[in-house]
C-alpha cells in the first residue's frame, strides 16, 4: 500500500489487516506508556486546508505514539487561500523533507491529486477530501463494529448496517459503503431522495426514503450522518423539524432497535437534528468509544504505510 | 506569383486527380492541371493524400484580446492551420468581450495581419456577456468584421425574453444566436456530468437536464419568431432527440458536436486530471454514441473544435480549482476521421460537409466551404489518412498544453493547408506569410 486515497483501495484482506493491526496498536495503548518507537526520524505533515480539529488531533495523536515528528501545516487562512497552489503547498513540503503527508481538503480528488501529479513523492493519507471520501473515518466505525459485533476478528460479514442522513454531501457514507461491503456487511441507505447522489443506485448497497422500515429489517448498527444546517436554507428539505421526525434517531426509534444494536455517529452531532439526546447518551452509542478507536486506526494506517516501507529498505 | 500543382490528390476521397493552384484560385483540374503549370509551379506528389475544402470552425477561442498567455490570434490561427482550418469564429469572451464594433475589428484585423486563417469574430449577445442588454448586434453585423454569428458563450443567455429578442432582432442581417445552452441554477458548482460516476468520487453534477430544457426552449422561441438558432456544443442523448424533433417540425435550428463529446466519456474523471474538465461535461458512453448517431444522420449539423487553451497553473492544480475547456484545433479532424470515417459512418465528403461547407454556411463565410472546382478559392486542406500519430501537446502550434488526447494514438495528419493558394502549412511546416517575413527582414 502505497498511499490511502479512498477504501475503494482497500480489498477484503488489506482491509482485515489493517484492523488487525488497528487491535494491535489498540493493545499497546492501554500500557502506561503509550509510545512506539516504529516511526522514529521520520516527518509527517498533517496538511489541513478545512478546519478539523478533531481529526487533526486524532492523527497528531497517531504520528506521535509511534515516535514520528508532526508538523501542522494549517493552511486554511494562510498564503494557500491568498492563491497558493496546492502544487505550490506540496513542492514546500517536498523542501521540508515530509515522509508522509495526512491531507484534508475541502475540493474532492485533492488528494488523489496530490498522490499522482508527480508533485512529490510521499506517500498521501487521505483526511477526508470534498464528497469524496474519508478512508480513515470509515476504518475506525468498522474497527469499533467489529469490535461490537465480531469479537474484534476477522470481517463483518452478514451483519446489517444502516446509513442515514445526508449521503449526498458526505465522504463518510461514501467511503463507509464502500468498506462495508467490502467486509462483507450488508448496508442499508436512509434518507430523503433529494440528499441521495443521482447514480446512487450503482453503489453496493440497498437505498430506501424509509427509516422506520429500514430499523425493522435486523439491525446490527445505525450510523447517522451529520446534516448541515445550510441545507434547509438550500432546500433540500423544509424544515429541520420535518428532518428530525422523518430521519431522526428519536427515543421511540431507539426503543425499537435489538438489544445489540449499536448507534455511531461520526461527529460533531446536531443533537436535535439528526439525533436526538437520548439516542447520543444511551449506552449503545459509540460516538466516544470512536474518537479513541480512531487513534488505534490512524497509528495503524500511518505504519502500515510507512514502516512497511523501512523493513522494505532494511530487506533490500 | 508561382502557384501549386498538387498531383494525384484524391478529392473528397474520391479519384485521383491534379489539381492547379494560382492567384488564390483553383485554376485547373485534371489533366489541364499539369499542361496548364509551368516550370516556376511548385509540384506536391499528393498520392495518398485526400483533399478537403478548407475547414471551418464555428467555435473557437483565440484568448486575445485579454488572456495572451494561453493563446493569441498568431498563435491560435497557426494551430487552427496545422488542423487543417482556413477560417475559425473566434468567440466573444475575451477582455475586453468583444461585443462593440470596435473590439470585433481588432479581432478580425489581427487575424489578417497573422495570416494563418480567416478570423470571423463572434459578437457577444449581452453587453459584457452580463445577460442583462443587447449588445450593439447590428453594429458588429456592418462593421468591418461583418459579424453573423452572435454569442454569450461561456454564459448561457438564460432570460427568455433577452433569448427571444436576439433571435428576432438579429433577422435583420441574417444572423445567427449561437447558445451556450446551460440551466444555470440547475449547474450552480458543477464540475462534471451528473450520474453514476459523479456520485461516485463526489464532484457536483451537471446534470443533462440543464442543457435540454434550454435547447427545449430555445427551438420553441426560434420557431416561434422565425429566428435562428445554433447550439452549441450539443452533449447528451436527450439534446439529440430535442433537435431531431425540432427539424423535423421545420424550426431553423442547427447544432454542433465537439470532437471531445465525440469520443470522451466522464469515466476519465475518475482521475481527477483537470485536462478532462470542461464545459458542457465529458458525458456517458450512451451519449456519446447519442451524439456520433446524430452526427451521422445529419440530425448535428456540424463539428466544432470548442478550442479553449488555458494555462498550466489552471490546469496543474485541484479539479475543483482548475478552468472548464480542452484544445482541440490540432486534433478535431483526426478525431473525426476515428469516429466517423473509421467506424464506416462518414465519406469524406460527409466529413468536408460537416467541418467545411456546413459551418460556413452557418456562419455566412463566404470564400469557404466552396466545393473542390475550377474558379473556386484556393482554400484547400491535403490530409493523410494511413498516418499515425501519438498526440504530444508539446509540439503543438497552439500556446497552450491542455489536450486531453495527449499520448493518444490518432489517425490522419494534416500535410498541407493553403489559405487563398497560399500554403500556411507546407509538408507539416508553418509558413509565416510573406507580407510577415517581409516585415521582419
Ligand atoms: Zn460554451
Amino acid at each position: 500500500m502505497r498511499h490511502l486515497l479512498s477504501t475503494t483501495d482497500l480489498d477484503r484482506d488489506a482491509a482485515v489487516a489493517l484492523l488487525d493491526t488497528a487491535e494491535a496498536m489498540a493493545q499497546t495503548q492501554s500500557r502506561t506508556i503509550k509510545k512506539l518507537p516504529a516511526l522514529r526520524g521520520l516527518t509527517i505533515v498533517n496538511l489541513f486546508f478545512e478546519d478539523s480539529t478533531r481529526t487533526r488531533i486524532s492523527f497528531e495523536a497517531a504520528a506521535k505514539r509511534l515516535s514520528a515528528d508532526v508538523i501542522n501545516f494549517s493552511a486554511k487562512g494562510s498564503s494557500v487561500s491568498k492563491g497558493e497552489s496546492l502544487k505550490d503547498t506540496a513542492q514546500t513540503l517536498r523542501a521540508i523533507g515530509a515522509d508522509a503527508v495526512v491531507v484534508r481538503h475541502p475540493s474532492s480528488g485533492a488528494p488523489h491529486r496530490l498522490a499522482h501529479a508527480g508533485w512529490i513523492d510521499t506517500p498521501v493519507v487521505n483526511a477526508g477530501d470534498g464528497m469524496h471520501q474519508h478512508p480513515t473515518q470509515a476504518l475506525l466505525d468498522a474497527f469499533t463494529l467489529r469490535r461490537h459485533l465480531a469479537d474484534g476478528r476477522g470481517d463483518l460479514a452478514g451483519r446489517h448496517v444502516v446509513v442515514v442522513g445526508d449521503v449526498l454531501h458526505s465522504r463518510v457514507a461514501r467511503s463507509n459503503v464502500d468498506l462495508l461491503a467490502t467486509l462483507g456487511a450488508r448496508v442499508t441507505l436512509v434518507a430523503p431522495p433529494t440528499l441521495l447522489p443521482i447514480g446512487v443506485e450503482s453503489w453496493r448497497c440497498a437505498v430506501t426514503y424509509d427509516l422506520d422500515a429500514a430499523l425493522t429489517d435486523d439491525v446490527d448498527a445505525v450510523m447517522m450522518l451529520r446534516v448541515q444546517r445550510e441545507r434547509m436554507t438550500s432546500g433540500f428539505f423544509p424544515s429541520e423539524r420535518e428532518y428530525a421526525r422523518r430521519y431522526g434517531l428519536d427515543g421511540t426509534r431507539l426503543g425499537r432497535l435489538s438489544d445489540h444494536a449499536l448507534v455511531l455517529h461520526p461527529g460533531p452531532m446536531n443533537r436535535g437534528l439528526e439525533i436526538s439526546a437520548e439516542a447520543a447518551d444511551s449506552p449503545r452509542s459509540t460516538v466516544v468509544e470512536q474518537v479513541a478507536n480512531g487513534v488505534s486506526v490512524r497509528m495503524a494506517v500511518l505504519y502500515t504505510l510507512l514502516a512497511g516501507d523501512l523493513a522494505g529498505e532494511g530487506d533490500a | 506569383m508561382p502557384g501549386y500543382l498538387v498531383r494525384s490528390v484524391a478529392p473528397l476521397g474520391a479519384e485521383r486527380t491534379d489539381l492547379l493552384l494560382r492567384d488564390g484560385v483553383v485554376v485547373a483540374l485534371g489533366r489541364d492541371a499539369a499542361s496548364q503549370a509551368g516550370s516556376e509551379d511548385t509540384v506536391i506528389d499528393a498520392d495518398g493524400l485526400v483533399a478537403l475544402p478548407g475547414l471551418v470552425d464555428l467555435h473557437t477561442h483565440l484568448r486575445e484580446p485579454g488572456r495572451e498567455d494561453t493563446e493569441t490570434v498568431d498563435s491560435g490561427t497557426r494551430a487552427a492551420a496545422a488542423g487543417g482550418f482556413t477560417a475559425v469564429h473566434a468567440m466573444a469572451n475575451t477582455a475586453p468581450v468583444a461585443d462593440t464594433a470596435g473590439v470585433v475589428e481588432q479581432v478580425w484585423r489581427l487575424g489578417r495581419d497573422a495570416g494563418w486563417a480567416d478570423v470571423r469574430p463572434v459578437g457577444a449577445v449581452t453587453i459584457g456577456l452580463a445577460g442583462e442588454r443587447l449588445a450593439e448586434l447590428g453594429a458588429m453585423a456592418t462593421s468591418a468584421a461583418a459579424v453573423r454569428v452572435f454569442s454569450d458563450d461561456g454564459r448561457c443567455v438564460w432570460d427568455p425574453v433577452l433569448m427571444r429578442r436576439a433571435l428576432e432582432y438579429t433577422k435583420a442581417f441574417d444572423g445567427v444566436v449561437a447558445q451556450h445552452a446551460q440551466e444555470p441554477r440547475l449547474t450552480v458548482d458543477a464540475q462534471m456530468h451528473e450520474g453514476v460516476v459523479s456520485a461516485e468520487i463526489g464532484l457536483t453534477g451537471w446534470p443533462a437536464v440543464a442543457e435540454e430544457a434550454i435547447i427545449a426552449r430555445d427551438v420553441l422561441l426560434a420557431e416561434h419568431v422565425g429566428g435562428r438558432l445554433h447550439v452549441q456544443h450539443l452533449s447528451t442523448a436527450g439534446s439529440v432527440e430535442i433537435i431531431r424533433w425540432a427539424k423535423a417540425r421545420g424550426i431553423a435550428v442547427t447544432a454542433e458536436a465537439t470532437p471531445h463529446h465525440l469520443l470522451l466519456t466522464d469515466e476519465l474523471a475518475r482521475s481527477y486530471d483537470p485536462v478532462y474538465k470542461v464545459n458542457p461535461p465529458l458525458r456517458t458512453a450512451e451519449d456519446v454514441a447519442a451524439v456520433r448517431a446524430g452526427l451521422a444522420d445529419g440530425t448535428i449539423d456540424v463539428v466544432a473544435t470548442d478550442h479553449a487553451p488555458h494555462a498550466v497553473q489552471d490546469k496543474d492544480c485541484e479539479w475543483a480549482a482548475a478552468a472548464f475547456g480542452m484544445t482541440g484545433l490540432e486534433t478535431c479532424l483526426a478525431v473525426v476521421q476515428q469516429v466517423m470515417v473509421e467506424e464506416g459512418s462518414f465519406t469524406w465528403a460527409d466529413v468536408a460537409r460537416v467541418l467545411s461547407h456546413t459551418p460556413a454556411r452557418i456562419g455566412r463565410v463566404t470564400d469557404h466551404g466552396r466545393p473542390i472546382a475550377v474558379g473556386e478559392p484556393a482554400n484547400l486542406t491535403l490530409v493523410d489518412p494511413a498516418a499515425r500519430r501519438t498526440i504530444d501537446p508539446r509540439v503543438q502550434q497552439t500556446a497552450s498544453r491542455n489536450s486531453p488526447f495527449a499520448g493518444r494514438e490518432l489517425p490522419g495528419e494534416v500535410r498541407w493547408t493553403f489559405l487563398r493558394g497560399r500554403a500556411t502549412i507546407a509538408d507539416t511546416v508553418a509558413v509565416l506569410a510573406p507580407s510577415r517575413t517581409g516585415a521582419h527582414a
